[in-house]
């Protein structure tokens, strides 16, 4: 049931979904809680997979990014800033 | 380079008879390098034909993932001025009302962090400082707040919500505009600056349907205004129109879209059943006309300029909803509608086209509304809305 898992466990779930797919796919916010949901049924509300976003935003493991969409992704130096 | 500027491109556009951005950004180019470069980089995009901005997608402030847009010049050694050159979109006020020294006080901060140069307003309604370098951005960021500001919405998020002064100045104004704008920001400040959308969602508050932030054009989510019950008449007034020598027949009578107004000497009579609320008599003649007592808004949806898809107009899914503090129907609605777009939209795309996609009737059931008739496809376009409670009060009479 919701809040089986804690929102620790969902952000390092997400974190690496984010690291795994760096460089290839832009991971958007309802990418990661639509896989947490999927990976752990209602174990995982989607209160939960905001309060892990926010954690990873918030610590600084993850930044938003913004091409066309936003995305979350791990940060890194954009390639098109100026030195 | 030589301190000397030289835009000769760009001085044709001072040569018209509006007011040039030109003319406004040599005014600071004397004391601001990065103005200057900025209107040397445009010098040359004008001769060259072509854009010399690269677009920054992580540019930011810490815990936020709007309210900042990342610009950098392509010829940062030609343009150092503006080898950064980011946008802040400040969260303008309700109304747009500002005092002289809180717009002193955001313009003395931008003059520290930034380029000094202002927009007042972006097309979503925010206040834009335009262009700064990327160290600048948290010490801004911590000076409009220290001031009581807020970064706007940017990116896949709630873009900052937007309505008309409202009550405050207009008779028109069919709910608080103001109020219910401040809910909104205040209630979604996560939805705000956190994206967590498929795409851009945008509020605006019209408080009647002269719709005056152009909801039904321009915002994903209309809020508009209106009223169920008869136009208030003064035939008073009226004759004195009558009297003025205005000629009633061909500036109000014949322009009537529905054809639902005569005149019998010097009283005008209104078909309120056939009115499509226009507001064209009530602008024409708002001495002795004016918007009904029975009051509350039509939620548009689906608007949207063409980035993606085509450009859409909204279309009407809730023709009448009464609109006071605290708003719970209001919100109730509002999360429906996220929740069913998060879970079937698709990436980049809007309410309007995750609607033109799956279809409108699909649309209604899966925000739990029912059909009915006046759910009017872009409503500017067709017949507006009818209630059918006044017909019947009037038959009965």
């Amino acid at each position: 049931m919701a809040g089986e898992i804690s929102v620790e466990q969902i952000a390092d779930d997400m974190y690496s979904m984010v690291a795994e797919s760096a460089g290839q796919k832009k991971l958007k916010a309802t990418d990661l809680t639509k896989a947490m949901i999927a990976k752990y049924g209602d174990k995982v509300t989607k209160q939960d997979a905001k309060d892990a976003i926010k954690q990873l935003i918030d610590s600084g493991r993850c930044i938003y990014g913004y091409f066309g969409g936003s995305s979350i992704e791990i940060p890194h130096t954009e390639g098109a800033a100026n030195q | 380079m030589s301190d000397e500027l030289k835009t000769p491109l760009l001085d044709e556009l001072e040569k018209g008879a509006w007011p040039s951005f030109v003319t406004d950004l040599k005014s600071m180019a004397g004391k601001s390098n990065m103005v200057k470069d900025l209107l040397r980089q445009l010098e040359k995009s004008y001769r060259d034909k072509r854009g010399y901005w690269k677009h920054g997608g992580l540019v930011g402030v810490m815990g936020y993932g709007g309210g900042v847009i990342g610009r950098y010049s392509a010829l940062p050694d030609e343009f150092p001025g503006v080898s950064h050159f980011h946008t802040l979109r400040i969260n303008q006020t309700s109304g747009w009302f500002y005092t002289s020294k809180a717009l002193n006080e955001l313009m003395d901060i931008w003059d520290e962090h930034g380029s000094g140069l202002l927009n007042m307003h972006g097309s979503t309604g925010d206040l834009v400082f335009l262009g700064t370098v990327s160290d600048e951005l948290e010490p801004t960021f911590r000076a409009v707040t220290e001031k009581g500001w807020d970064l706007g919405g940017s990116g896949s998020d709630l873009r900052t919500p937007s309505c008309c002064v409202g009550p405050a100045r207009c008779e028109n104004a069919c709910f608080d505009t103001m109020a219910l704008t401040y809910n909104i920001t205040h209630k979604y400040q996560d939805e705000l600056h956190r994206p967590m959308f498929n795409y851009k969602y945008k509020i605006k508050m019209s408080g009647c349907p002269n719709d005056c932030t152009a909801a039904i054009a321009r915002s994903d989510m209309g809020v508009i205004g209106i009223w169920k019950d008869d136009i208030r008449v003064n035939q008073a007034e009226f004759a004195n129109y009558v009297d003025s020598g205005f000629n009633v027949q061909e500036f109000v009578v014949e322009k009537c879209p529905t054809k639902c107004i005569s005149v019998e000497g010097k009283e005008i009579k209104i078909d309120n059943s056939n009115c499509v609320k226009c507001m064209h008599c009530i602008n024409t003649m708002p001495k002795a006309l004016a918007v009904g007592k029975d009051r509350g808004v039509a939620i548009t949806l689906g608007a949207k300029a063409p980035i993606v898809e085509g450009a859409l107009f909204g279309s009407v899914m809730v023709p009448f909803m009464k609109m006071e503090p605290p708003f719970e129907e209001f919100h109730d609605l509002l999360g429906r509608i996220w929740e069913f777009w998060d879970e079937y939209g698709k990436n980049r795309e809007r309410i309007g086209e995750f609607i033109v996609r799956i279809g409108l009737a699909t649309f209604i059931e899966g925000i739990g509304l029912d059909p009915i008739p006046q759910m009017v496809k872009q409503p500017r376009d067709n017949p507006y809305i009818f209630f059918e409670e006044y017909y019947k009060e009037e038959e009965e009479k």
